[in-house]
């Protein structure tokens, strides 16, 4: 192994636990290396050199030395302040909800650049922007970046293409018409913005004010998450009032 | 990973179970443990041992004490208008350290933290609103910690507090007093602008 070697990289902070007297291990998504768990040291002092740069949210480009255990965090300058995530609770909550899916998704030791980039680029869609649909999105792509591309431009049974789309299956993986359905049932306005989010059309759907079927493509984005990595995500419900 | 007999095992995994200790270092206590003399070793069982006998949670503001109400909360010189949110008992040695405060305390045991699945309900906020019209608590300072969750935390409050007609401030944060202006980050250095105030 290449031990006290300095890796200079670009990362999205997950979530830090603390350690110690004034240390914290921040959990980061780095571009170059995946999931990397580092020590910040003396960062909960207030006269911490890195002050509020590492905490859950932030993307940094940090210098990391390669420690026996654990890396260190010797650098860490902010890239985006993600301001409107901070200051909005529920922008937070959903932000959190990103994070959480992209720490279980991602494993140490495991290289992944373009999961990297679409957090990036969602939380950026997010401090832009109040569309409802910009977490269900990112749950969405980050399933097909998994291999889990969901149907939905056919019924995922009989591969009919001609009919109308009626419900959706968790373990079917797609839409399924009104022969083959089971399932939850999906109204065709759902079946419309999914067809946007996976077909390419990505800003159409973003553009689309809070509906009824916004709110049914968010609700089967986190089913169909929590079915893929076999457990309930506690960000989404822990500020349901 | 089940490695060791019976007695050490056990000890291992009580260890792994404390905050910020990963099973690397509950191993390493461990060992520690093992090789000190038993008068060490028991002085710190002893220690525990004490503490979860005598000391608990005052009933009214959740900070360390040693019987229902903690010296805070029984002592009648304090004004009971006004109380101060933090999120562990350790806080209130640090704002009473500053002799600003005459108020009583609430001490929430945490802050919102959704990743870690830590919401309102897992927090001491029902107990909080109980306290209000009891207390008859005018004015909430809401001194939670600089940081994400502390000011999701605060921001969660200030909504649920504001339209119930009462006074509700946070701390403000900015520059540590003797640091040096450039070695400010830019979060720090923002609010400290944000919450500038005018030279009288
Ligand atoms: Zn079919
Ligand atoms: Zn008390």
């Amino acid at each position: 192994m290449s031990r006290g070697t300095l890796h200079r990289d670009e990362a999205v902070v997950l979530r830090t636990y603390k350690l110690g007297e004034a240390d914290r291990i921040v959990v980061l998504l780095t571009r170059g290396r995946g999931k990397v768990r580092a020590v910040a040291k003396g960062v909960r002092k207030t006269k911490s050199k890195f002050g509020g740069r590492l905490e859950p949210t932030s993307h940094v480009a940090v210098q990391l030395y390669e420690g026996r255990e654990l890396d260190i965090v010797t650098q860490a300058e902010t890239i985006d302040r993600f301001r409107a995530v901070r200051e909005d609770l529920d922008r937070f909550a959903r932000a959190s909800a990103m994070l959480e899916t992209a720490d279980q998704l991602a494993q140490e030791g495991e290289v992944n650049p373009r999961l990297h980039q679409m957090l990036v680029g969602a939380l950026r869609t997010l401090d832009a922007s109040d569309s409802p649909l910009v977490v269900p999105a990112f749950f969405w792509k980050v399933l097909a970046l998994e291999g889990y591309r969901p149907e939905v431009d056919a019924c995922v049974q009989c591969g009919a293409d001609d009919v109308s789309l009626v419900a959706f299956d968790l373990d079917a993986g797609g839409l399924l018409c009104r022969t083959c359905r089971r399932g939850q049932s999906v109204s065709p306005e759902a079946v419309a913005l999914l067809q946007m989010i996976l077909g390419g059309r990505l800003n159409e759907a973003l553009a689309v004010p809070p509906s009824p079927a916004t709110h049914e493509v968010d609700h089967l984005a986190t089913r169909a998450v929590e079915h893929h990595l076999e457990r309930r995500l506690r960000s989404v419900t822990v500020l349901d009032h | 990973m089940t490695v060791y007999a019976g007695p050490v095992q056990d000890l291992i995994d009580e260890l792994g179970r404390l905050p910020g200790v990963g099973p690397k270092s509950a191993q390493r206590i461990a060992f520690h443990l093992l090789k000190l003399p038993k008068d060490d070793a028991l002085r710190l069982a002893n220690a525990i041992a004490v503490v979860k006998d005598r000391v608990t949670f005052c009933h009214t503001c959740f900070n360390i004490s040693e019987g229902e109400r903690c010296g805070i909360c029984g002592d009648p010189r304090r004004d009971t208008h006004v109380v101060c949110v933090v999120e562990e008992p350790r806080d209130i040695v640090a704002v009473e350290k500053t002799g600003e405060f005459k108020g009583r305390y609430h001490v929430l045991q945490g802050a919102i933290s959704p990743i870690e699945g830590i919401g309102p309900d897992q927090l001491r906020v029902k107990e909080l609103l109980a306290r209000l019209e009891p207390e008859g608590i005018d004015e909430v300072i809401l001194c939670t910690n600089p940081n994400i969750e502390g000011e999701a935390t605060a921001m969660y409050l200030g909504r649920l507090l504001k339209p119930l007609g009462l006074k509700v401030t946070r701390i403000a944060s900015g520059l540590p007093v003797g640091g040096d202006l450039e070695y400010a980050d830019e979060l720090t250095l923002g609010r400290a602008l944000e919450g500038r105030r005018e030279l009288d």
